[in-house]
């Protein structure tokens, strides 16, 4: 279950789309991002088409620090994707990040050896079969 | 002055096919099964049906078309399982507003024959990137956050599978009847770690119908009414995109409050509660949120067989979707209505007058039955 940072990992692809490409974009320049309100200031996630707090659509992407704790994880046993088969099992885990966002990410490192709750985290980007980036996180 | 739907309102006739793998059937046949069955059950003229309520079944006309019905009402709602729930609310709104005097609902499934696996690039996602996919995922995420934050066990789980399995066995019509151990859940293959192979919902076909109308109209139908003395609603949808990490608590309370407020009882007068149980957790998450037990104790208070018949709270008693049909809340219903009538046959429990129905889900519903 080691995310070694050498090897890609084994992961669906993301189906980029207007609304998620500066995501992935700026993931690919190690930077981890979310929508910004320009009008009342709330972050949201995943991005969206409007503000769900004032429904503005004047919206940005703000990078976060990358700081965040670990909330929940789980070890996925069922293959879903072929693709994904041969890093079954594999760890997924919810973080907060200290941004007021929540993320569902994977783990890298000790970390994902042993996992604590509530463990401070920070964010790494490692990448998948295709050469993007994928925002992890591992022990702060 | 406050408008009360409570009691006015009852389930008449209810039908069940058999619940397997039937590759030859489709749908519309599987629904006009359930359907006649019901029809059968209560004795009602087909032609004084107004109402037609699907879930589901892939269409509303072919439905009223295959089973020779011309409703005045008609609603579709999609296949999710909290839509039973919802439908049942959604009826008696509709016979409360005069839109229909007879409404069937009408459920078929055919997941198990067109191999239906509920996650990967059958429900595409936000999080797929990561490989987190599937309910039975969200599932495992909630309960391992309950593991941390209450210390409950995978034993204290276990409870729950054991427990409706055991019903199972006494129920001819289950999919799943061999008895199952506390040792054999903890054996049995993880799916999706703290969650294993029996913490998770059968995949099956099948059908189910219900016949409800006014309480008042119930009286010249073939058997006693189950009348719904009350409700309760509130979604969790403002951050779907998540697994709820407070185990619907907030809504179930809220929903469970709501039900009990109109129907006029307390826990104690619950004789059995039949509790939408996609994954295992769900359960004990459901008795938590309704008051069964303190927050964050269900764990300990399933212990040792309180679920099972001759315990506090026999829940489920059809063995539930772990173990006898995933039949997305539809059956449970159902269940509610035979231990109501005393047509549980093995599984009946003794002198039972009040049900309670819940669904911790994103759209919670609770409903409360009883037979007079
Ligand atoms: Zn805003």
């Amino acid at each position: 279950m080691t995310l070694s940072a050498s090897a890609p990992l084994r992961r669906p692809e993301p189906k980029i789309t207007p609304l998620s490409a500066p995501f992935w974009e700026m993931a690919n320049d190690r930077t981890l991002a979310t929508p910004l309100c320009n009008a009342c200031g709330q972050r949201h996630f995943p991005p969206g088409p409007v503000c769900p707090e004032c429904l503005s659509t004047d919206l940005g992407w703000s990078p976060v620090s990358g700081r965040a704790r670990l909330v929940s994880w789980v070890v996925f046993h069922q293959v879903y994707w072929e693709d994904v088969r041969e890093d079954v099992p594999y760890l997924v885990a919810t973080v907060d990040l200290e941004e007021g966002v929540r993320l569902i990410t994977n783990l890298a490192g000790a970390a994902a050896e042993a996992p604590v709750h509530g463990m401070a985290l920070t964010v790494t980007f490692v990448e998948n079969m295709s050469g993007q980036l994928l925002p992890v996180f591992e022990a702060a | 002055m406050t408008h009360s739907q409570s009691g006015r309102f009852a389930i008449v006739g209810v039908g069940t096919t058999e619940y397997g793998a039937f590759p030859h059937r489709d749908d519309y046949g599987l629904a006009a099964e359930a359907f006649a069955h019901a029809v059968g059950d209560c004795g009602i003229d087909k032609r004084e049906i107004d109402g037609l309520l699907i879930s589901r079944l892939p269409h509303h006309a072919r439905t009223a078309e295959t089973i020779g019905i011309e409703p005045r009402w008609t609603l579709q709602l999609p296949g999710h399982g909290r839509m039973s729930g919802i439908g049942i609310v959604e009826a008696m709104a509709a016979l409360d507003a005069g839109l229909c005097n007879y409404a069937v609902l009408l459920y078929a499934n055919i997941g198990r024959s067109r191999r239906v696996h509920y996650g990967g690039d059958e429900d595409p996602g936000f999080w797929d990137p990561w490989g987190f996919t599937s309910m039975g995922g969200i599932h495992a995420m909630m309960f391992r956050e309950h593991m941390e934050r209450y210390g409950t066990t995978t034993e204290q789980l276990a409870e729950v599978p054991v427990a409706f399995r055991h019903h199972a066995s006494l129920n001819p019509g289950a999919v799943m009847r061999r008895p199952m151990t506390i040792e054999d859940h903890e054996l049995s293959r993880p799916i999706c770690e703290p969650l294993r192979l029996f913490d998770y919902c059968l995949i099956n076909d099948g059908a189910v119908c219900l016949i409800l109308t006014t309480t008042e109209r119930a009286r010249d139908l073939k058997k006693k009414p189950v009348r719904i003395l009350g409700t309760g609603a509130q979604e969790s949808l403002r951050h779907s995109s998540y697994p709820e990490m407070d185990f619907w608590y907030e809504p179930t309370r809220l929903a469970g409050e709501s039900a009990r407020g109109q129907a006029g009882v307390t826990h104690d007068d619950i004789d059995a509660l039949m509790a939408y149980d996609n994954f295992a957790p769900t359960v004990l998450f459901s008795l938590e949120g309704l008051g069964f037990c303190p927050r964050g104790e269900a764990g300990r208070f399933v212990e040792g067989g309180t679920l099972q018949l001759g315990g506090r709270l026999p829940t489920n008693t059809d063995g539930g979707h772990l173990s006898n049909s995933y039949m997305q809340g539809w059956a449970l219903n159902v269940e509610a209505v035979r231990q109501l009538r005393g047509e549980g046959g093995d599984r009946q429990v003794a002198d039972c007058r009040i049900v309670q129905y819940v669904q911790s889900t994103p759209c919670t519903r609770s409903i409360i039955y009883a037979i007079d």
